[in-house]
């Protein structure tokens, strides 16, 4: 808004010189109708409990003006306001008819805007203090408890096996991470299948206890590969043959082999 | 700091992920009795208060968590990305009315601030410092905010009760000065015995 605002600003500068000098620091600092208020009256150096309503009001009106001017789109709220004002000043002058004189005690019809005005000037305030505390990652930092991924894996049980949805959402991040093929590539004659991703993912099991989908995938990083592999621990998966882990929630998704203890066989091509 | 419990409960605010409260503290070592707990806890903080040091005991959110010393921020965000997490005006008090006046609906919030407040309310929701508490049971059945547990982790409070009083502001200037913080929650004029600066119950 504040470079829109500038834009407007210098089209309109012979005809807003006076005004702008005076008000174009302020201009989008303000926070809705009540802020201006409470900034016209710091600025008059007036009482908060005796605000002198006409010079106010003139004020204000001379603001959405200015604003009108600039082109800025008047929120609804600065109006409201505005008629209030205007409300205020009218019952001021106006004597109350005899009706109305009866019913009530004379009360200063600033009164209703007063109250919300110190109000909002307390919750502004708050609002400047709890924003001046230090706050968490930015002027204070608490140890971030990062367990190593192996622990996490080995002493979890159950609970924190992966989902189906987070394996797809894992999957579609890396599709996304793959550089778009170039459409001179030519493509590969020996095709991969999914026998042979399984046969591979299960050698690698028995290398290692853990693997993560990441690895999987490092050393030829393409669309088929990637597909294929997931194809690949969905089956074994289906075959109760790996176990999927988390490690953290978005966290990288590892595999382990369902029995440790057994070395899993390998399975054939026919089997599939 | 001397005894072996209070050397177990440091561990265990060390490795947690979280502020982690009395609670759960007697709940992990139910073979302790939960006025040695609470001792040991009062021991282990003494310590830490006295103790200076990159690093403090705080209570935060209704558990205690070690937090670095916001003094020493600049260093630390040489190595650590920060969130950047930077509010506007309009958020602060948005936040503030929300935090004083829960539950409240949004109707409420914007005859205080006299403007509309539907994206800053969306804005802190979808930050999880407000979340929605329910509906109210007025005609339209609006919808009642009140802030998150994330509102005092982030915020560095205790609980909602040492939100800096109302009448304490009007008193107060209001330029950022983190060691401020401190006087508004713990009086450090008044000696407390240590026990009582500990309001587990």
């Amino acid at each position: 808004m504040s470079g829109e605002a500038q834009h407007h600003r210098d089209e309109n500068l012979p005809l807003l010189d006076g005004l702008h000098e005076q008000y174009s620091v302020h201009l989008d600092k303000f926070d809705g109708p009540m802020d201006l208020l409470l900034h016209l009256i710091k600025k008059n150096e007036l009482d908060i409990c005796d605000i002198s309503i006409a010079v106010i009001t003139r004020q204000y009106l001379e603001f959405i003006k200015l604003m009108k001017d600039l082109n800025l789109e008047v929120a609804g709220d600065f109006l409201v306001m505005a008629a209030t004002l205007l409300q205020i000043k009218s019952r001021q002058l106006l004597p109350l008819d005899d009706q109305e004189e009866s019913e009530f005690e004379e009360v200063d019809p600033r009164n209703e805007l007063v109250r919300r005005l110190q109000e909002y000037q307390q919750y502004k305030e708050a609002g400047m203090l709890i924003g001046a505390r230090a706050l968490l990652g930015r002027e204070v930092f608490s140890r971030t408890a990062s367990e190593p991924v192996i622990a996490a894996v080995q002493n979890i049980e159950g609970p924190l096996e992966v989902s189906l949805f987070e394996l797809v959402d894992a999957f579609r991040v890396l599709l996304q991470r793959i550089p778009a093929e170039s459409f001179h590539d030519v493509a590969p004659g020996d095709s991969l299948s999914i026998a042979d991703c399984i046969n591979e993912i299960l050698s690698l099991l028995q290398e290692k206890d853990t693997i993560s989908f990441d690895d999987l995938v490092r050393d030829e990083f393409t669309r088929e590969r990637v597909i294929v592999t997931f194809l690949a621990i969905l089956e074994l998966c289906r075959l109760k043959l790996v176990r999927i882990f988390q490690g953290s929630e978005h966290g990288s998704i590892w595999f382990i082999p369902a029995v440790v203890a057994d070395t899993p066989e390998v399975l054939s091509t026919h089997e599939l | 700091m001397n005894s072996e419990l209070s050397s177990i409960i440091e561990s265990l605010i060390f490795t947690a992920e979280s502020a982690l409260s009395i609670d759960r503290i007697c709940e992990l070592l139910s073979e302790y009795e939960r006025d040695q707990i609470k001792s040991a806890l009062a021991e282990t903080v003494s310590y830490y208060q006295g103790r200076g040091g990159g690093f403090e005991l705080v209570e935060v959110a209704g558990g205690w968590q070690f937090r670095t010393r916001p003094v020493f921020h600049n260093y630390i965000t040489r190595h650590i990305k920060t969130r950047a997490s930077k509010f506007s005006q309009s958020a602060l008090e948005t936040l503030a009315i929300v935090a004083y006046r829960q539950p409240i609906t949004r109707a409420e919030v914007e005859h205080l601030r006299g403007v509309d407040c539907g994206g800053v309310i969306k804005s802190l929701l979808e930050k999880h410092l407000v979340r929605i508490l329910g509906k109210k049971d007025i005609p339209g059945r609006p919808l009642i905010y009140g802030t998150s547990k994330e509102f005092l982790e982030i915020f560095g409070l205790k609980d909602l009760k040492s939100l800096p009083t109302l009448r304490e502001i009007q008193a107060l200037d209001v330029q950022p000065q983190y060691e401020r913080q401190e006087e508004l929650q713990l009086e450090p004029d008044k000696v407390i015995p240590v026990d009582s600066q500990l309001p587990f119950e």
